[in-house]
């Protein structure tokens, strides 16, 4: 892949950079839901990592092996039992959380397989959500592109959700970065943030 | 299809003819043998394209094109293999192989015993996966070749490609292992089992020597393969097609032919058991049987594969009940865990084992997916 394609993957999907950027050379990586193997391409590519996907959709299985990634098609709700505790360096969920129904549980094993977890989500607080709903209706947006029938998205959060639920399941965050495309939010973030990225480990 | 652009086309087998004794891992030994096998495709100039396709228990070297004199005789895996299919011919040299104690030229039980100018029959000594890989090893020698691209099979041709990876992990590039176990359950084996019974009790068999009586235990091949089909078939295959289905209509209260599944059966009991070998068969189902990589690592799938260095992709079929998913996700792990490059693909497909010999869209997206990558490193 050219820089070139780096560059656009990157503005494309924000978040990829923010989880690069914490990533070490040469780490090992889990991408949970890992779609068509983007992201664990651009991890290859810039970061050298020891990476695996894991995908249930058949095109996505076909797509990641296209884009010369490693992935194992399984259904991430049934768990990771097919994979070893503290066997990878990192758990990514990029994208996925919210499309998630058994989160707690997920959010478990991610912290059992890995030494830390990341997930990237939309939040569901960003003011442009709020507006929509003010006018009563659900959003729709770049970040959050399905209408209400056919989204996949069965656990929308926002940034204080997420962290209240952290607290409450003894998950210690390490570090958090809140984008609105592709620039970073400081201020009032749970307002301002269309994306969040949050790294994690088990709480001591 | 004969005559088709994406056909390796007419193809004719080879013989290779080896002086130097094969040890068995039994302790037996062979002084000399001969293998049969086909190629298809080109070898490059660094001998760095070529694939073996291991076969599984009925397999051989004929996997794809078809013979001049015989155009009706097609490749087993011919779905698979030609230009412009998964396995490209154009890009990759394809050696097909029947394996050593086969029925198909390679030496076997039946070939004659040059000491004794007679068929080897139940002296032929019993074969392992180890073995098999020893004697394809020698052929690739033969053909110059240090190190496949690719070693590859279904089921026992599965286990044949894992234990390249081990045997020789310098050797093999890539292995794609597909519908096949890291060793089979007592249930598998017990099914083994009983199908060599049918053929050890079948009073044609004469100890394995039954050449010399002009005699073939035709009875037992028969139900040692119909047994054996049932359990490369789902129940889902089986009622869509069959179902309860009856030929005459109605019930006639006799022990003859009466529901389809039965007819179809016998047919396929019949077609095999005239052209296969008895011995051949036990032989086949012994080191399906004994294959047990983990076995010498103190029952440690972990510890076995630490050797191997290949890059791996597995598959296996949702509705294979004989060698089902949950057996290639076990290998898997233990891929995993000696962090070695893996994909692995669970297939939905209703058609049981036997999915990996058929024509399926999406099974053959991902060979050819995967195919294209390896493509890729050496082209590049």
């Amino acid at each position: 892949m050219s820089a070139h394609d780096h560059s656009s993957l990157a503005a494309a999907r924000p978040d990829f950079a923010a989880i690069a950027a914490w990533i070490p050379q040469g780490a090992s990586v889990l991408d949970l839901g890992c779609g068509d193997g983007s992201l664990l391409r651009y991890l290859n590519d810039t970061r050298k990592v020891r990476g695996y996907g894991v995908e249930i959709d058949d095109l996505n299985i076909v797509a990641c092996i296209q884009n010369g990634v490693n992935v194992i098609q399984g259904d991430l709700e049934s768990g990771l039992s097919g994979f070893e505790s503290d066997a990878f360096d990192f758990v990514i969920l990029s994208q996925t959380l919210q499309a998630t129904r058994h989160t707690e549980a997920l959010v478990q094993e991610m912290l059992r397989v890995g030494r830390e977890g990341i997930v990237s989500f939309p939040n569901f607080g960003y003011w442009r959500n709020r507006l929509h709903v003010l006018r009563g209706n659900m959003p729709v947006s770049r970040d959050l592109p399905y209408q209400w029938y056919d989204t996949p998205n069965v656990h929308l959060c926002t940034l204080h959700d997420f962290e209240d639920f952290c607290a409450e399941y003894r998950v210690h965050i390490l570090e958090r970065r809140v984008m609105t495309g592709d620039s970073e939010v400081h201020l009032l973030p749970n307002l301002l943030g269309g994306m969040a990225v949050y790294r994690f480990q088990r709480a001591m | 299809m004969p005559n088709s652009p994406h056909s390796v086309g007419v193809v004719s087998a080879q013989r290779a003819q080896f002086d130097t004794p094969l040890l068995f891992k039994s302790g037996a030994e062979l002084p000399r043998y001969e293998l049969v096998y086909e190629t298809y495709g080109t070898l490059n100039r660094d001998k760095s394209n070529a694939i073996l396709v291991c076969h599984a228990l009925s397999g051989h070297h004929h996997v794809a094109g078809y013979y001049a004199d015989d155009p009706n005789n097609v490749g087993w895996w011919d779905t698979m293999i030609g230009p412009g299919k998964p396995i490209d011919t154009s890009k990759f040299f394809v050696i097909g192989v029947n394996n050593l104690g086969g029925c198909h030229g390679s030496t076997g039980p039946s070939s004659t015993n040059p000491e004794t100018g007679k068929p080897y029959g139940a002296s032929f000594p019993v074969v392992t996966v180890e073995d098999w890989v020893e004697s394809q090893a020698r052929l690739a020698d033969l053909l110059g070749i240090r190190q496949f691209a690719a070693v590859m099979g279904g089921s026992l041709g599965g286990m044949q490609a894992m234990q390249w990876s081990l045997s020789h992990p310098e050797r093999v590039r890539h292995v794609l292992a597909i519908a096949t176990a890291p060793r089979l359950t007592a249930e598998n084996i017990a099914f083994n089992d009983v199908a060599r019974n049918a053929i050890l009790t079948d009073p044609d068999f004469h100890g394995g020597n039954f050449y010399g009586h002009g005699v073939v235990p035709t009875r037992g091949l028969r139900l040692a393969r119909m047994l054996g089909h049932i359990t490369y078939l789902s129940d889902d295959a089986m009622a869509d097609k069959f179902g309860r289905g009856l030929r005459s209509g109605k019930y006639g209260y006799s022990y003859d032919i009466e529901f389809e599944i039965e007819s179809y059966l016998r047919h396929q009991g019949d077609k095999f058991a005239a052209h296969f070998d008895a011995n051949t068969y036990l032989l086949m189902t012994k080191a399906l049987d004994y294959f047990d990589p983990a076995h010498e690592h103190g029952d440690d799938l972990n510890k076995a594969f630490a050797a191997a260095r290949a890059n791996f992709l597995v598959l296996s079929f949702t509705t294979d009940w004989r060698f089902s998913p949950e057996r290639s996700r076990a290998i898997v792990k233990a891929l995993l865990h000696n962090r070695l490059n893996v994909s692995y693909g669970e297939i939905t497909s209703t058609h049981g084992h036997d999915s990996f010999l058929m024509q399926h869209t999406h099974y053959h997206e991902v060979m050819h997916a995967y195919l294209d990558r390896i493509a890729r490193e050496f082209s590049a």
